[in-house]
């Protein structure tokens, strides 16, 4: 059923089509998309705007992963409980492997804001040396790694908690078990996370750092 | 889409979900039939419950107690249930429960107009009622002479509403259209129910398919055995069955033909999924069949918890409830009656 109110026939397409206008109009008449000229568009976005969207991403994805696990789980823990208080305190490790994440998405910003360092732009000119350049896209690459990671890792471990709490309600025999399952999906943010932190740990922002 | 509203399902009905599953934890099982089964007097079916999830309700019965209070109590206790998670819903699943209560609404509407047609009193007529099916002016059901003035003066305030054609208004009330009535009404409750639940989309959609498909083949295989040697024309009966399910289309056209309850078992056995149910009748019989049905609804009411995040555990919770309170009527009067040879014949084993 072609449903003519949905966000993407309202707000993607005209967003699509207006940025392909955009790219095709600007720039030499002679080509078709102007390849230098979008090339000046990146060259002039300072490094320091890629890292800091790269830390941003990182704490912010978390957290929202984080977030969504935890209300996943919680919802679903409150309304068995209600029947069955003694799982309450054994589920609460679903919560602590979602909050977790969160936790990740920290350390890493921690770990990323500590490698941006101060550097001058090139001589005479608004951009910045290959090293600076190189580094800016270095952590905010960390920063999308770490954060889309511990983001699906964070819903993962709550919808599987959802099924932990009401499972154990049921019987309680199953709660272990189903822990395995989470801990695996726990695992799955401790991936971005390390990733990140070898894709900075790199970063040098001038020639003789 | 398919498997993303796992996200997305907890925002607004994580908590009812899981209230509906403690809820399923507590029907009773064969322990619990095995028990109610050995008792001797209506006392100890009592005394039986009340260490059940029926406690708080039955436990202050005065004596003596009979099958009617037993039973009004149970009912009692699914209501109380029902309306604790329909207060609390949210949109979708709070649509979603009204209709699953519209089927009894139609039940006490025919009940109604039945009684008022036999000259019964109102106010018994009303206690008879199911209370999930009750709504505001149904006592102003007992003044309509004629089907029209039904519509008018009643039925048009009510969600049943639309499941009433310009060709219903016409007739008068008596025995036979009032049951054309209530398939009909049901045949357009079954049919929006399940256009509902396609909307809704996802796993809701696909479960309750399934269920419901059940449930209006159920109906038109029992359309046709009770209109078997009656008036109702081919026509008329083949009005009667849904627009959807396993049968529809080429099974209802073989129903409506059918004139007996071979040629009706013939054109079931031709669907994989009831010739099951089919095999296990021995020739001839249809007593069994019944009983045989109820146990493929309980089968898919059960089966439907195994899935997470969809509206169909609430849907289920309701018809295992009332296949409970069946199987405690059934005790109850094989108790009262002293037949408890008969027991085991009549219960549904839940789990």
């Amino acid at each position: 059923m072609t449903d003519l109110t949905h966000p993407a026939v309202w707000f993607y397409i005209p967003c699509a089509i207006t940025w392909i206008c955009f790219v095709i109009s600007v720039g030499s008449p002679d080509r078709f998309i102007d390849y230098d000229w979008l090339w000046l568009l990146f060259r002039n976005m300072s490094p320091y705007f890629w890292s800091a969207m790269g830390v941003a991403l990182a704490v912010g994805m978390s957290i929202l992963g984080a977030a969504w696990g935890i209300f996943i789980t919680g919802s679903s823990l409150v309304g068995a409980a209600i029947r069955v208080p003694r799982i309450t305190s054994k589920n609460l490790i679903s919560v602590i492997f979602c909050e977790a994440v969160a936790i990740y998405g920290v350390i890493v910003a921690i770990i990323l804001q500590t490698k941006i360092e101060m550097v001058e732009p090139l001589k005479d000119s608004v951009t910045y040396s290959k090293w600076a350049m190189a580094s800016g896209y270095a952590i905010f690459g960390s920063g999308v790694t770490c954060g889309f990671a511990n983001l699906v890792c964070g819903m993962c471990v709550g919808i599987v908690g959802s099924s932990c709490a009401l499972s154990d309600a049921q019987n309680s025999s199953l709660f272990v078990k189903i822990l395995v399952v989470e801990i695996f999906g726990s695992a799955l943010g401790l991936f971005g996370v390390i990733i990140g932190i070898i894709m900075s740990g790199g970063v040098k922002w001038s020639e003789d750092a | 889409m398919y498997g993303l509203e796992m996200m997305t399902f907890n925002i607004k009905d994580g908590f009812l979900e899981a209230i509906v599953r403690g809820h399923r934890s507590g029907l009773l099982t064969v322990g619990d039939y095995n028990n109610l089964s050995q008792c001797e007097t209506l006392e100890d079916i009592k005394m039986n419950l009340t260490s059940t999830d029926y406690g708080a309700y039955i436990a202050n019965e005065a004596s003596p107690i009979y099958t009617a209070n037993i039973v009004e109590k149970c009912t009692q206790k699914l209501v109380n249930d029902w309306n604790y998670m329909r207060s609390q819903a949210d949109e979708n699943l709070a649509t979603f429960m009204d209709y699953c209560t519209y089927g009894h609404m139609i039940d006490n509407v025919v009940l109604i107009v039945t009684g008022t047609l036999h000259e019964r009193d109102v106010q018994e007529l009303l206690d008879k009622c199911h209370p999930l099916g009750m709504f505001d002016s149904i006592a102003t059901l007992a003044v309509a002479q004629n089907m029209r003035e039904l519509y008018r003066l009643v039925l048009v305030d009510t969600p049943l509403a639309p499941y009433f054609s310009e060709n219903l208004t016409h007739e008068d009330l008596d025995e036979m259209n009032i049951e054309i009535m209530r398939n009909t009404l049901y045949k357009a409750y079954l049919d929006d129910f399940a256009a509902f639940c396609q909307t809704l989309g996802g796993t809701t959609a696909e479960i309750m398919g399934d269920m419901l498909a059940f449930e209006t083949d159920r109906r038109a295989l029992n359309i046709t055995l009770n209109s078997i040697g009656t008036e109702l024309t081919r026509e008329d009966r083949k009005k009667l069955y849904s627009n959807f399910g396993l049968l529809y289309p080429h099974g209802h056209n073989e129903l409506a033909i059918a004139e007996d309850f071979d040629q009706i078992r013939s054109a079931m056995e031709k669907v994989p999924a009831y010739s099951g149910i089919f095999s296990k009748l021995g020739y001839g019989e249809s007593q069994m069949l019944d009983k045989l049905l109820y146990e493929e609804e309980v089968k898919k009411c059960v089966d439907c918890y195994e899935q997470q995040f969809h509206y169909g555990v609430f849907y289920s919770y309701m018809k295992l409830r009332e296949q409970e309170i069946r199987n405690i009527m059934w005790i109850s009067e094989c108790v009262a009656q002293d037949q408890k040879g008969r027991i085991s014949d009549g219960i549904v084993y839940i789990f």
